[in-house]
């Protein structure tokens, strides 16, 4: 007798992805499906991809997809929630997206505590552009640039969005995870479920942020990033839950 | 339904809301306010979405999401506020999405004044977005009008899943007049192609404007450019003022063009054989009506409340054949009717007429 | 008929815009073509509100009024300073005598003085100072019936505030009639 252990999620289409190898976009790509499948709201959800390395997202997520312009995935989402309020809508953004260009878009989905789950994956760097800084990037950290590393006398401290916007009052559930062994993901996964479950009960705005890797732009073996999360990353992003309305109820 | 007094702004926002818009997204800008304020006020009631926007670009982004799910959307601003729309204008060319902008627009450039401009004609029709695209503009001229061009404007939108503007001076934004709305929401079908969570019971649906493959991108452009020349051939609109034996032509469109009416009339009174071509799509313009008449004009008096930015339109119309005189006023400042006779007496001497 | 060019102006607060509006319906109810135009923007925040309205039997070409007024309303000195020049020669102006107490320093225009707010106040309530003036208006410009413009006052303020109708219509009689 066979029995099946593992088989790809119905979340995700057959289309390969187009990340470069040793980057985690696929490991997060592939909880945010899964746990819209084990949800049952993959056939009802409407994703909304950003600008960046994930713009393609709209080729792998098999549900409805929007692509959005720069930094505006979050009002995209609340044009498409506000009309559809029984829908599960979802982006899925970068740092450079969100923290950057889409700054004002986020805090004030956030802030009107749309009913909308956000994927927030950062990886400290602008990748689709070739490594440029990021808000994110780290102090010293050299970019094309940042050419002599971030200097934070010029060019200010990494923006650290989960704390940021959990002092927002209408922000309802918000952790930061990552993605770098066995453990780390399955939390990972835990925490996505718990922001799209929070959607699911109309609990309002949530939001994910996944440390995630850009070998290619850090310029390290992917071996060697998965360390610099580690070493690097966490220490200046804890991970942890950040705000959880529900915690108390 | 019944005759009513209305401002153009809530005139324009009822027209939307009885066509059967059902999602507005706004931010408070003059001359334009009593729009939103009447959406705010309304558009749940009927059943619709309102939501004051953090800015412009948000807006006009929160139209883009709600018209990709299959919303009969809109959206409203004045001229420095439509400058920060045009990014979202042109994703929604690219992803070829139904919506409707309200321009009510006033002076410029930067923040300039609040008072009625057509400062932003090439805004409107040339737009400020990226790529090969374009928006159907309709510019009202009296408050009747622009509430049924509002109509106007679902309706092509829907039709040819494209932005459509609305371009209104602030004197239309403004003022009261008699007004009589078509009580019917306008005929639309389902779109089957919207993005709106169904992917269960269908196959999955995509709104998108990236096309990274080049012969995907061109093959796209000219679909679009199909589009545009359908639009062109189905949806310019103009009107035609005591044209028939006419010898002179005034151009003009929106507030100006009644004024324009006025000094035709007074013209005519002296018996000077003159019309008004009034544009009423700036985008498709009239062009051929205009080359056709130009060719039997002494010539042709375009009057804006600009430094001529239509005249550009209406020069490549008439080509080389036919004088253009131009006369414009600006930063809020009116001409009045006889300002208009006396410059068109004026140019007559200049050409020994 | 021949055009009606009238500009209402005042302080904000006078209820000139209400005024205006009031012409406005009156000549739609009567088929007329009307067109009423506010001024807006920081020029209202500065205290000083205006509105144009054009009455006539053919379309209106301008709504903005910038010469040949044919009726000014003027509430306020500072309103009669600056429309007078503007009044065509044997046009109307109607000045409210408790805040213009001068001679107007043009002979070629008709006057009519009124006390709003002492009408007002003898009609029962100080707030129906606009009242007075549309009722010197409708006299002023002889083409609309008395019992036309008391509907329209009923129509637009009679639903919000009942409580103010038979003083609001004696006001509007005492506007009419004493001067």
């Amino acid at each position: 007798m066979t029995t099946t252990v593992f088989k790809k999620t119905r979340g995700l289409t057959d289309v390969p992805f187009t990340y470069c190898p040793g980057c985690t976009h696929g490991i997060i790509h592939r909880l945010v499906a899964e746990v819209l499948e084990e949800l049952e709201l993959l056939d009802t959800a409407v994703g909304i991809a950003s600008v960046g390395c994930s713009v393609m997202s709209y080729e792998f997520f098999n549900c409805d997809m929007i692509q959005a312009a720069h930094g505006r995935a979050p009002a995209v989402a609340t044009g498409v929630k506000r009309t559809h309020p029984d829908k599960t809508v979802f982006t899925y953004q970068g740092d450079g997206d969100m923290a950057s260009i889409g700054a004002a878009e986020i805090v004030h989905a956030a802030h009107r505590s749309e009913n909308i789950t956000v994927i927030f994956v950062n990886n400290a760097i602008y990748g689709m552009t070739g490594g440029q800084m990021a808000p994110t990037t780290l102090p010293g950290h050299v970019t094309t640039t940042s050419p002599f590393g971030r200097d934070t006398t010029l060019q200010g401290e990494p923006i650290r969005m989960s704390e940021m916007l959990s002092t927002i009052p209408g922000s309802y559930y918000i952790e930061r995870v990552t993605v770098i062994d066995p453990v780390s993901v399955r939390k990972a996964k835990t925490a996505i479920k718990k922001a799209f479950q929070a959607q699911k009960d109309k609990k309002g705005f949530s939001m994910i942020e996944v440390l995630s890797t850009c070998n290619v732009g850090w310029g390290v073996t992917p071996l060697d990033a998965l360390k610099q999360i580690k070493n690097d990353m966490i220490p200046y992003y804890p991970l942890g839950v950040y705000k959880d309305k529900g915690a108390n109820q | 339904m019944a005759k009513q007094l209305m401002k153009g702004n809530e005139a324009i926002a009822k027209a939307a809301i009885v066509a059967g818009c059902r999602a507005y997204f706004g931010y408070p800008i003059t001359p334009q306010n009593e729009l939103c304020e009447y959406m705010a006020k309304y558009m749940r009631s009927s059943g619709g979405v309102f939501v004051q926007a953090e800015s412009e670009v948000a807006a006009i982004n929160m139209v883009y999401g709600a018209a990709a799910s299959g919303a009969l959307s809109m959206t409203s601003s004045s001229s420095p506020g439509i400058a920060l729309k045009q990014e979202g204008i042109s994703y929604c060319a690219g992803a070829e999405l139904p919506a409707l902008i309200v321009s009510v627009s006033r002076g410029g450039p930067g923040l300039g004044g609040i008072l009625p401009s057509q400062g932003d004609y090439n805004q409107a029709t040339r737009g400020g977005g990226n790529g090969d695209y374009h928006v159907p503009v309709f510019a009202p001229a009296s408050i009747q009008e622009a509430a049924s061009l509002v109509r106007k404007g679902l309706i092509v939108a829907a039709k040819y899943r494209n932005p459509v503007m609305v371009l209104a001076d602030g004197v239309i934004g403004q003022m009261m007049e008699p007004v009589e709305l078509d009580p019917n929401p306008i005929d639309i079908e389902a779109f089957p192609w919207a993005a709106d969570g169904n992917s269960g019971v269908r196959p999955r649906n995509i709104v998108n404007s990236l096309h990274l493959d080049v012969d995907d991108l061109e093959n796209h452009n000219k679909h679009l450019q199909a589009k545009y020349r359908a639009i062109e051939e189905n949806e310019t609109m103009w009107e035609e003022y005591k044209m028939d034996d006419a010898e002179y032509m005034f151009v003009a469109y929106g507030t100006p063009s009644r004024i324009t009416k006025s000094a035709v009339d007074e013209l005519r009174s002296e018996g000077v054989k003159v019309g008004l071509l009034r544009p009423i799509s700036l985008w498709p313009f009239p062009y051929e009506v205009i080359h056709r008449f130009s060719k039997k004009m002494k010539f042709i008096f375009v009057a804006e409340l600009s430094s001529g930015q239509m005249l550009v339109d209406v020069k490549l119309a008439v080509g080389y054949d036919t004088p253009v005189h131009f006369y414009g006023r600006m930063g809020g400042n009116i001409f009045e009717p006889l300002e208009l006779v006396a410059e068109f007496k004026k140019h007559q001497e200049v050409l020994g007429q | 008929m021949k055009p009606i060019k009238l500009v209402c102006a005042g302080f904000g607060g006078q209820g000139v815009l209400s005024v205006g509006q009031m012409v406005a319906l009156l000549a739609m109810k009567n088929n007329k073509e009307v067109s009423w135009m506010p001024s807006y923007g920081p020029e209202m925040r500065g205290g000083t509100a205006n509105c144009h309205v054009v009455v006539d039997d053919q379309p209106i070409a301008a709504p903005i009024i910038a010469s040949g007024i044919t009726h000014l309303l003027a509430m306020n000195g500072p309103s009669l300073d600056k429309f007078l020049a503007k009044v065509a020669p044997g046009g109307t102006v109607i000045v409210n005598k408790a805040m213009i107490d001068h001679p107007l320093s043009r002979t070629d225009v008709k006057v009519i003085a009124c006390d709003f707010p002492g009408l007002a106040e003898e009609a029962g309530a100080m707030k129906s100072q606009n009242m007075v003036a549309f009722g010197a208006l409708i006299y002023a410009m002889d083409v609309f019936s008395k019992e036309d413009a008391k509907d329209v006052i009923l129509e637009k303020f009679g639903g919000k505030k009942p409580e103010l109708n038979e003083a609001n219509l004696q006001a509007f009689e005492f506007g009419y009639s004493k001067h």
